[in-house]
Protein backbone atom coordinates (compact mmCIF):
# COMPACT_ATOMS: atom_id res chain seq x y z
CA UNK A 1 0.00 0.00 0.00
CA UNK A 2 2.69 2.58 0.90
CA UNK A 3 4.75 1.66 -2.11
CA UNK A 4 1.64 2.26 -4.54
CA UNK A 5 0.97 5.35 -2.63
CA UNK A 6 4.68 6.69 -3.69
CA UNK A 7 4.77 5.97 -6.54
CA UNK A 8 4.30 8.98 -8.69
CA UNK A 9 2.00 7.80 -11.48
CA UNK A 10 0.20 6.04 -9.35
CA UNK A 11 -1.03 9.32 -7.02
CA UNK A 12 -1.34 10.93 -9.86
CA UNK A 13 -3.71 8.22 -11.22
CA UNK A 14 -5.92 8.45 -7.91
CA UNK A 15 -5.58 12.12 -7.83
CA UNK A 16 -7.61 11.61 -11.50
CA UNK A 17 -10.10 9.36 -10.32
CA UNK A 18 -10.96 11.75 -7.32
CA UNK A 19 -11.63 13.98 -9.68
CA UNK A 20 -13.46 12.21 -12.24
CA UNK A 21 -15.87 10.11 -9.85
CA UNK A 22 -19.43 11.75 -9.68
CA UNK A 23 -21.32 12.89 -6.82
CA UNK A 24 -18.55 13.59 -5.60
CA UNK A 25 -20.28 16.89 -4.73
CA UNK A 26 -21.72 16.64 -1.27
CA UNK A 27 -23.50 19.80 -1.08
CA UNK A 28 -25.84 19.01 -4.44
CA UNK A 29 -26.50 15.54 -2.58
CA UNK A 30 -27.81 17.44 0.14
CA UNK A 31 -29.95 19.64 -1.71
CA UNK A 32 -31.39 16.90 -3.88
CA UNK A 33 -32.04 15.05 -1.10
CA UNK A 34 -33.61 17.76 0.80
CA UNK A 35 -36.27 18.92 -1.65
CA UNK A 36 -37.46 15.50 -2.93
CA UNK A 37 -37.01 13.94 0.48
CA UNK A 38 -39.16 16.96 2.00
CA UNK A 39 -41.62 17.20 -1.13
CA UNK A 40 -42.80 13.76 -0.10
CA UNK A 41 -43.53 14.46 3.19
CA UNK A 42 -45.53 17.17 2.29
CA UNK A 43 -47.18 15.04 -0.53
CA UNK A 44 -48.33 12.92 2.73
CA UNK A 45 -49.32 16.19 4.73
CA UNK A 46 -51.87 16.82 1.85
CA UNK A 47 -53.02 13.06 1.75
CA UNK A 48 -53.70 13.45 5.01
CA UNK A 49 -55.63 16.44 5.05
CA UNK A 50 -57.44 15.38 2.05
CA UNK A 51 -58.23 12.35 4.08
CA UNK A 52 -58.82 13.96 7.59
CA UNK A 53 -61.57 17.21 5.98
CA UNK A 54 -62.65 15.77 2.69
CA UNK A 55 -63.20 12.08 3.02
CA UNK A 56 -64.31 12.59 6.88
CA UNK A 57 -61.87 9.59 7.93
CA UNK A 58 -61.64 9.57 12.20
CA UNK A 59 -58.59 10.57 14.31
CA UNK A 60 -55.80 7.76 13.57
CA UNK A 61 -57.71 6.40 10.14
CA UNK A 62 -56.42 9.54 8.34
CA UNK A 63 -52.75 8.38 9.00
CA UNK A 64 -53.55 4.91 7.63
CA UNK A 65 -54.88 6.55 4.42
CA UNK A 66 -51.82 8.51 3.94
CA UNK A 67 -49.48 5.50 4.29
CA UNK A 68 -51.77 3.24 2.31
CA UNK A 69 -51.67 6.12 -0.54
CA UNK A 70 -48.12 7.06 -0.63
CA UNK A 71 -47.26 3.15 -0.43
CA UNK A 72 -49.25 2.85 -3.52
CA UNK A 73 -47.76 5.69 -5.08
CA UNK A 74 -43.93 4.43 -4.74
CA UNK A 75 -45.44 0.66 -6.07
CA UNK A 76 -46.72 2.41 -8.92
CA UNK A 77 -43.32 4.92 -9.36
CA UNK A 78 -41.55 1.89 -9.64
CA UNK A 79 -43.09 -0.39 -11.78
CA UNK A 80 -43.70 2.42 -14.08
CA UNK A 81 -39.59 2.92 -14.06
CA UNK A 82 -39.72 6.30 -12.73
CA UNK A 83 -39.04 5.58 -9.23
CA UNK A 84 -35.34 4.82 -10.30
CA UNK A 85 -34.56 7.92 -12.01
CA UNK A 86 -35.85 9.70 -8.85
CA UNK A 87 -33.62 7.55 -6.54
CA UNK A 88 -31.01 7.97 -9.04
CA UNK A 89 -31.49 12.07 -8.65
CA UNK A 90 -32.48 12.03 -5.17
CA UNK A 91 -30.56 9.58 -3.08
CA UNK A 92 -31.40 9.51 0.27
CA UNK A 93 -34.25 11.72 -0.37
CA UNK A 94 -35.89 8.78 -1.91
CA UNK A 95 -34.82 6.28 0.22
CA UNK A 96 -35.94 7.71 3.43
CA UNK A 97 -39.74 7.84 2.99
CA UNK A 98 -42.00 5.50 3.17
CA UNK A 99 -42.66 5.32 -0.69
CA UNK A 100 -38.71 4.11 -0.69
CA UNK A 101 -40.01 1.44 1.53
CA UNK A 102 -42.52 0.59 -0.96
CA UNK A 103 -39.93 0.44 -3.70
CA UNK A 104 -37.64 -1.80 -1.62
CA UNK A 105 -40.22 -4.15 -1.70
CA UNK A 106 -41.82 -4.06 -5.04
CA UNK A 107 -38.49 -3.27 -7.21
CA UNK A 108 -36.55 -6.98 -6.39
CA UNK A 109 -40.21 -8.56 -6.68
CA UNK A 110 -40.54 -7.28 -10.23
CA UNK A 111 -37.24 -8.07 -11.00
CA UNK A 112 -37.17 -11.43 -9.94
CA UNK A 113 -40.82 -12.69 -11.54
CA UNK A 114 -39.08 -14.83 -13.75
CA UNK A 115 -37.80 -16.98 -10.85
CA UNK A 116 -41.08 -17.92 -10.02
CA UNK A 117 -44.31 -16.83 -7.32
CA UNK A 118 -42.84 -18.40 -4.50
CA UNK A 119 -38.90 -18.01 -3.93
CA UNK A 120 -39.01 -15.00 -6.65
CA UNK A 121 -41.64 -12.79 -6.55
CA UNK A 122 -43.05 -14.05 -2.29
CA UNK A 123 -39.63 -13.80 -1.08
CA UNK A 124 -38.16 -10.78 -2.97
CA UNK A 125 -40.92 -8.94 -1.71
CA UNK A 126 -39.07 -8.99 1.43
CA UNK A 127 -35.27 -8.40 0.76
CA UNK A 128 -35.29 -5.37 2.37
CA UNK A 129 -38.49 -5.45 4.49
CA UNK A 130 -37.98 -8.78 5.69
CA UNK A 131 -34.75 -6.63 7.55
CA UNK A 132 -36.94 -3.89 8.33
CA UNK A 133 -39.59 -5.70 9.82
CA UNK A 134 -37.81 -8.18 12.01
CA UNK A 135 -35.72 -5.68 13.89
CA UNK A 136 -38.81 -2.88 14.00
CA UNK A 137 -40.64 -4.93 14.84
CA UNK A 138 -38.50 -7.09 17.99
CA UNK A 139 -37.47 -3.69 18.63
CA UNK A 140 -41.58 -2.51 19.21
CA UNK A 141 -41.79 -5.58 21.05
CA UNK A 142 -38.85 -4.82 23.99
CA UNK A 143 -40.09 -1.13 23.93
CA UNK A 144 -43.63 -2.46 24.96
CA UNK A 145 -42.51 -5.07 27.22
CA UNK A 146 -40.26 -2.45 28.74
CA UNK A 147 -42.91 -0.34 29.19
CA UNK A 148 -44.97 -2.87 30.89
CA UNK A 149 -42.73 -3.64 33.13
CA UNK A 150 -42.27 0.23 34.34
CA UNK A 151 -45.97 0.04 34.73
CA UNK A 152 -45.45 -2.66 36.66
CA UNK A 153 -43.04 -1.53 39.19
CA UNK A 154 -44.89 2.28 39.84
CA UNK B 1 -51.35 30.88 6.91
CA UNK B 2 -51.65 28.35 8.99
CA UNK B 3 -52.10 25.43 6.14
CA UNK B 4 -49.01 26.87 4.52
CA UNK B 5 -46.89 26.75 7.76
CA UNK B 6 -47.96 22.93 8.15
CA UNK B 7 -46.75 21.91 4.99
CA UNK B 8 -43.78 23.92 4.86
CA UNK B 9 -42.44 22.26 8.18
CA UNK B 10 -43.56 18.64 6.64
CA UNK B 11 -40.99 19.87 3.95
CA UNK B 12 -38.75 21.19 6.12
CA UNK B 13 -38.42 18.87 8.71
CA UNK B 14 -38.92 15.81 6.30
CA UNK B 15 -36.01 17.03 4.02
CA UNK B 16 -33.83 17.11 7.01
CA UNK B 17 -34.52 13.45 8.05
CA UNK B 18 -33.95 12.44 4.73
CA UNK B 19 -30.49 14.50 4.68
CA UNK B 20 -29.55 12.36 7.92
CA UNK B 21 -29.76 9.57 5.94
CA UNK B 22 -27.99 11.05 2.55
CA UNK B 23 -25.14 11.79 5.00
CA UNK B 24 -25.26 8.04 5.87
CA UNK B 25 -25.16 7.50 2.24
CA UNK B 26 -22.18 9.62 1.25
CA UNK B 27 -19.83 9.38 4.47
CA UNK B 28 -20.12 5.36 5.12
CA UNK B 29 -20.20 2.44 3.78
CA UNK B 30 -23.83 1.65 4.56
CA UNK B 31 -26.24 0.15 2.04
CA UNK B 32 -29.82 1.49 1.96
CA UNK B 33 -31.11 -1.85 3.39
CA UNK B 34 -29.19 -0.98 6.44
CA UNK B 35 -30.12 2.70 6.61
CA UNK B 36 -33.85 1.86 6.19
CA UNK B 37 -33.37 -0.78 9.53
CA UNK B 38 -31.57 1.84 11.06
CA UNK B 39 -34.05 4.17 10.34
CA UNK B 40 -36.48 1.68 12.02
CA UNK B 41 -35.15 0.77 15.34
CA UNK B 42 -33.94 4.81 15.58
CA UNK B 43 -37.41 5.57 15.39
CA UNK B 44 -38.40 2.97 17.88
CA UNK B 45 -35.99 3.57 20.26
CA UNK B 46 -36.58 7.82 20.26
CA UNK B 47 -40.19 7.23 20.12
CA UNK B 48 -39.94 4.62 23.64
CA UNK B 49 -37.69 7.85 25.05
CA UNK B 50 -40.48 9.81 24.35
CA UNK B 51 -38.33 12.09 21.80
CA UNK B 52 -40.17 11.41 19.02
CA UNK B 53 -43.74 11.92 19.53
CA UNK B 54 -42.88 15.91 19.79
CA UNK B 55 -41.72 16.25 16.47
CA UNK B 56 -45.01 14.29 15.24
CA UNK B 57 -47.06 16.68 17.44
CA UNK B 58 -44.79 19.69 15.33
CA UNK B 59 -43.86 18.17 11.80
CA UNK B 60 -47.04 15.85 11.55
CA UNK B 61 -46.33 14.02 8.03
CA UNK B 62 -43.18 15.90 8.05
CA UNK B 63 -42.17 12.80 10.90
CA UNK B 64 -44.32 10.40 10.23
CA UNK B 65 -43.39 9.65 6.03
CA UNK B 66 -39.97 8.69 6.43
CA UNK B 67 -39.25 5.40 7.85
CA UNK B 68 -38.20 6.87 10.91
CA UNK B 69 -42.37 7.37 11.31
CA UNK B 70 -42.82 3.33 11.09
CA UNK B 71 -40.52 3.50 13.88
CA UNK B 72 -42.76 5.27 16.05
CA UNK B 73 -45.77 3.96 14.59
CA UNK B 74 -44.35 0.64 15.85
CA UNK B 75 -43.48 2.06 18.90
CA UNK B 76 -46.51 3.59 20.27
CA UNK B 77 -48.92 0.41 19.08
CA UNK B 78 -46.33 -1.36 21.41
CA UNK B 79 -46.64 0.81 24.30
CA UNK B 80 -50.77 1.26 23.64
CA UNK B 81 -51.39 -2.43 23.19
CA UNK B 82 -48.92 -2.52 27.35
CA UNK B 83 -51.63 0.11 28.66
CA UNK B 84 -54.52 -1.46 27.08
CA UNK B 85 -53.64 -5.11 27.24
CA UNK B 86 -51.07 -5.96 29.18
CA UNK B 87 -48.30 -8.34 27.96
CA UNK B 88 -50.19 -9.67 25.06
CA UNK B 89 -51.05 -6.30 24.09
CA UNK B 90 -47.04 -5.20 23.95
CA UNK B 91 -46.36 -7.78 21.48
CA UNK B 92 -49.32 -7.22 19.15
CA UNK B 93 -49.60 -3.68 19.49
CA UNK B 94 -46.86 -2.63 16.96
CA UNK B 95 -48.17 -4.96 14.02
CA UNK B 96 -52.07 -3.64 15.00
CA UNK B 97 -50.88 0.19 14.24
CA UNK B 98 -48.75 -0.90 11.56
CA UNK B 99 -51.30 -3.17 9.97
CA UNK B 100 -52.36 -1.16 7.14
CA UNK B 101 -48.67 -0.08 5.71
CA UNK B 102 -47.56 -3.99 5.75
CA UNK B 103 -50.80 -5.44 4.23
CA UNK B 104 -50.98 -2.76 1.65
CA UNK B 105 -46.94 -3.01 0.89
CA UNK B 106 -47.58 -6.68 0.37
CA UNK B 107 -50.64 -6.59 -2.03
CA UNK B 108 -49.57 -3.93 -3.67
CA UNK B 109 -45.94 -5.03 -4.39
CA UNK B 110 -47.23 -8.62 -5.45
CA UNK B 111 -50.02 -6.60 -8.02
CA UNK B 112 -46.69 -4.79 -9.02
CA UNK B 113 -44.62 -7.81 -10.08
CA UNK B 114 -47.30 -9.22 -11.91
CA UNK B 115 -48.39 -6.27 -13.91
CA UNK B 116 -44.78 -5.13 -14.73
CA UNK B 117 -42.82 -5.93 -16.93
CA UNK B 118 -38.83 -5.50 -15.36
CA UNK B 119 -37.50 -2.15 -16.34
CA UNK B 120 -33.83 -2.04 -17.56
CA UNK B 121 -31.40 -0.87 -14.96
CA UNK B 122 -29.50 2.27 -16.66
Amino acid sequence: MSKTLKDPTHRRYNRMVKAMTPGSNYLQGYARAFWVGGLICAVGQLLSLFGEKILGLPEGSDAMFTSIALIFLGVLLTGLGVYDDIGRYAGAGSIVPITGFANSMASPAIEFRREGLVLGVGAKLFTVAGPVLVYGLSASIAAGVIYWLMGRLS
Amino acid sequence: MALFLTFLKAFVVGGLICCVGQALLMHTQLTSARILVLFVVSGVALTALGLYKPLVDFAGAGATVPLLGFGYSLAMGAMQGARSSGLLGAVTGGLVRTAAGIASAVVFGLLAALLFKPHAKR
